[in-house]
């Protein structure tokens, strides 16, 4: 028997999926898991406080880098729907755009994380502090990663189009379904941490 | 059985696997292969060689809870004078023991055993499958496991010892700890991370990968079992990532999620490991039981990650050695299915004893009782399988069989422990070592133990020798049953677990001290037991009977394949025609009708 494992492109009948299609969604299934306990731990920590701080964290530019990763959610599916159309030219231009957006995100983050070192904010002067660098921290890993993995299709994986377009276009797909989750992650952090 | 094989079209048409297989290397082949085959083979064998080290380390223990303060007699001086001064094991290296024993059996052994060997090597088989959804997922999900389970052997190595808070590492003596619990956190990081990427693998795997005419319902129980654990898996486990991250913030960063603000021991405010006392009232101190939630909400399920795959091993067995479809067998689905959701909301029964309030109990306790009925439920089908079977004693079936019992002491020892008033009285006792290893020990061990003897023909082409393999099991029952059940004895008695002298300091624990002695020597015997399986295991690969792709009359797909499957597993399309055990079939010509045999006109 062939050792070709099937469904990776095309759907099963049946469940009318591909493998990665499936596998992309269980694993944002468990990524809810992770960032569940981290807003579960946020909670029991807020409601065991006294007091809870207010005004520490740079709201403009926290709305900003808010904006940054709705836009890059848009020309990440621009991205996919271009190579949808066939269209490689514009795909590449969407793409690049999605890594820059995430770049401009981190520099940004850069920029709030020193300001708070540099006033001796670090995770252990509150508990408030601690967990807004750890869950704003997990998050830019998760940006990190995507942005990763973008440079790679935008890279040497890149060459599956030539070779298997629809292949590739379902990868684009996935990195996506990827990509919007990080960003509901942050749309999520911004109010709870910033604004709440 | 070869010519019901030959039905079916070659599968694609496309060019034959093994001309792929010979182009691959030793490295490819053996080492870094994506072949679920191989790499199951891997993880049970890492799994295995875990099992014996984590093992060890209890049989180090057993002398000192035997002969407190006496020299560890051969090889005490192996362990230096920071671990055992003249041979005799200090505190602090027992405390390392205990919680690295813990560690290695649950998150190195069994689990990677039972998920990763099993489920790796047979699933894809029983399922008709060329391979795992995601080869290349699988083979790094090996690898991040390997690397977890180096960091964990470094951890000994460390400045300090290794962790010594329990397995369980409650905050916030894990969070003062001097040892290297941050060694152990990061190594969970990577044990965590590789059971998440086999869990996406083995639900899509089975989801997607079913060969034609494998309806669910005609999955054989085992798959069920490995579907329902891998969720599990994939829900449970990253919570446990978060805290995990989170108690290496507080060891790391300083921070104090764990650590209430003013926490006092010995006169002195306790502080951080890097010396930032608990922060004041500006956002409120940490809260030390959210630990507790955090691990339990994973360690809860992780029991059923534990017990089901070994559930769905002993099914297979049983059907096959009672020659008769197993009994009940949706009553035995949709059990495993309830039993895997309401294993989410039981967690906090392990915690009746923190003051987490009485609402919380009476809630905990509810569902404590509820999931008892699944598990009594499949453990009854199972038991009901024999009645009226002419059953064949074979080396698999004899631990398959002991399996029952052993589960069923050690579920039904779990009962006063789920009910808050009898678990106060109970807890932190020897009885809740004893309720759980005869859960996991003679329980899941000697399932996975069966599993081994069952598919070890599949694997490799030969059958495991009989007389050893009986030897192996009645020296081991006798054995593991003198360890553990003394442990209820002692618990009711009230002897507490953890202590360095077994207990010898308390006067109360004077009339049942001297079981710690019977102990001892049973848990050494134990380990002589093992090497009847470790002798029969290598003189069959080189020696043992050879025999046909399905030695033991079976019905299931993986019996299809020949013995050992090559890369792609099926010579032609496997096609499943019928349920999964249709033993005994009224007016058949032989006892068992596989599942790949096409209906006859």
């Amino acid at each position: 028997m062939d050792m070709n494992i099937p469904y990776t492109v095309e759907h099963r009948p049946d469940t009318g999926l591909a493998n990665g299609k499936l596998g992309i969604w269980l694993f944002l299934g468990s990524e809810v898991m992770l960032f569940g306990a981290l807003f579960s731990t946020y909670i029991i920590l807020r409601v065991g406080a006294a007091e809870w701080p207010h005004g520490e964290l740079n709201i403009p530019l926290g709305a900003i880098n808010t904006a940054i990763l709705i836009c890059s959610s848009v020309t990440m599916v621009l991205a996919w729907a271009s190579l949808k159309m066939n269209d490689w030219a514009k795909h590449r231009i969407y793409l690049v755009t999605t890594v820059v957006l995430a770049l401009v995100f981190l520099v940004n983050k850069y920029f709030e994380y020193s300001a708070h070192f540099a006033s001796g904010e670090v995770p252990a002067h509150t508990t408030f502090l601690a967990i807004y660098f750890t869950m704003t921290g997990l998050h830019a890993l998760h940006i990190i990663g995507g942005v990763i993995v973008m440079s790679y299709f935008l890279g040497p994986g890149a060459k599956l189009w030539k070779k298997n377009p629809e292949q590739f276009a379902n990868r684009i797909e996935y990195t996506g379904l990827y990509w919007h989750f990080v960003d509901l992650v942050w749309i999520f952090l911004f109010p709870v941490l910033y604004l709440l | 059985m070869d010519q019901v094989t030959t039905h079916g079209a070659p599968a694609h048409g496309l060019e034959p696997a093994h001309e792929h297989a010979h182009e691959l290397g030793f490295w490819r082949k053996y080492v870094f292969s994506v072949d679920h085959k191989v790499i199951g083979i891997q993880y049970a064998v890492t799994g295995l060689l875990f099992l014996l080290f984590g093992f060890s380390l209890m049989m180090l223990m057993r002398w000192q809870l035997a002969f407190p303060g006496r020299p560890i007699p051969l090889i005490g001086g192996w362990f230096g004078a920071d671990k055992a001064p003249g041979g005799i094991m200090l505190p602090e290296f027992y405390n390392q023991l205990g919680a690295m024993h813990g560690t290695i059996m649950v998150f190195l052994g069994v689990v990677p055993l039972a998920v990763g060997g099993f489920g790796n090597f047979v699933m894809p088989l029983q399922i008709g499958a060329p391979d795992m959804a995601f080869p290349k997922l699988n083979m790094a999900s090996y690898w991040v496991y390997f690397c977890g389970g180096v960091v964990m052997l470094a951890s000994f190595l460390a400045p300090g010892g290794s962790a010594q808070s329990g397995w369980t590492s409650y905050a916030p003596l894990s969070i003062v700890n001097q040892g290297a619990q941050t060694w152990w956190l990061v190594g969970m990081i990577f044990l965590i991370t590789s059971s998440l990427l086999g869990s996406i693998n083995f639900i899509t795997t089975i989801v997607q990968l079913r060969a034609k005419g494998l309806s669910y319902m005609r999955l054989p129980f085992f798959v069920w079992a490995q579907f329902v654990t891998s969720f599990l898996l994939l829900l449970a486990f990253p919570p446990l990532e978060a805290a995990g991250i989170l108690q290496l913030m507080d060891r790391v960063a300083g921070t104090s999620f764990f650590m209430p603000s003013g926490l006092v021991v010995s006169n002195k405010i306790v502080t951080t490991m890097t010396g930032i006392a608990a922060p004041g009232i500006a956002s409120g101190g940490g809260n030390p039981l959210m630990w507790q939630h955090l691990f339990w909400f994973l360690a809860h399920p992780e029991v059923y990650v534990l017990i089901l795959p070994a559930m769905g091993i002993v099914a297979e067995i049983v059907a096959n050695n009672t020659r008769k479809p197993l009994w009940g067998y949706k009553a035995l689905v949709y059990s495993v299915v309830f039993l895997g959701f309401m294993s989410f909301i039981v967690w906090a029964h392990h915690m009746f004893m923190t003051g987490m309030g009485t609402t919380m109990s009476a809630f905990f306790q509810t569902t404590t009782m509820i999931i008892s009925i699944p598990s009594v439920v499949i453990l009854t089908a199972l038991l009901m399988s024999l009645v009226g079977a002419s059953i064949r004693f074979t080396t698999p079936m004899l631990f398959a069989l002991a399996f029952l019992p052993m589960f069923g002491i050690g579920g039904l020892t779990g009962l006063p422990l789920g009910l808050a008033p009898s678990d106060i009285h109970l807890h932190d006792t020897y009885y809740v070592i004893g309720h759980f290893h005869y859960v996991v020990a003679p329980g899941t061990l000697f399932a996975l133990f069966a599993g081994v003897y069952y598919w070890f023909p599949k694997a490799t082409g030969r059958r495991m020798n009989d007389l050893l393999g009986a030897l192996h099991f009645w020296t081991s029952f006798v054995a593991i049953n003198l360890v553990f059940f003394p442990m209820f004895i002692e618990g009711l008695a009230g002897m507490n677990r953890r202590m360095y002298d077994g207990g010898a300091q308390y006067a109360h624990n004077k009339a049942v001290l001297h079981w710690n002695v019977v102990q001892g020597y049973a848990a050494w015997g134990l380990g002589l037991a093992q090497l009847f399986f470790i002798v029969n295991f290598f003189m069959s690969i080189k020696w043992g009977k050879a025999v046909d792709r399905n030695p033991w009359e079976a019905t299931t797909l993986e019996w299809s394949a020949p013995s050992p499957p090559p890369h792609g597993n099926f010579l032609t399309e496997p096609i499943a025609y019928r349920a999964p055990y249709e033993y005994s079939v009224p007016g058949a010509a032989k006892d068992f009708t596989p599942q790949f045999e096409p209906e006859r006109a």
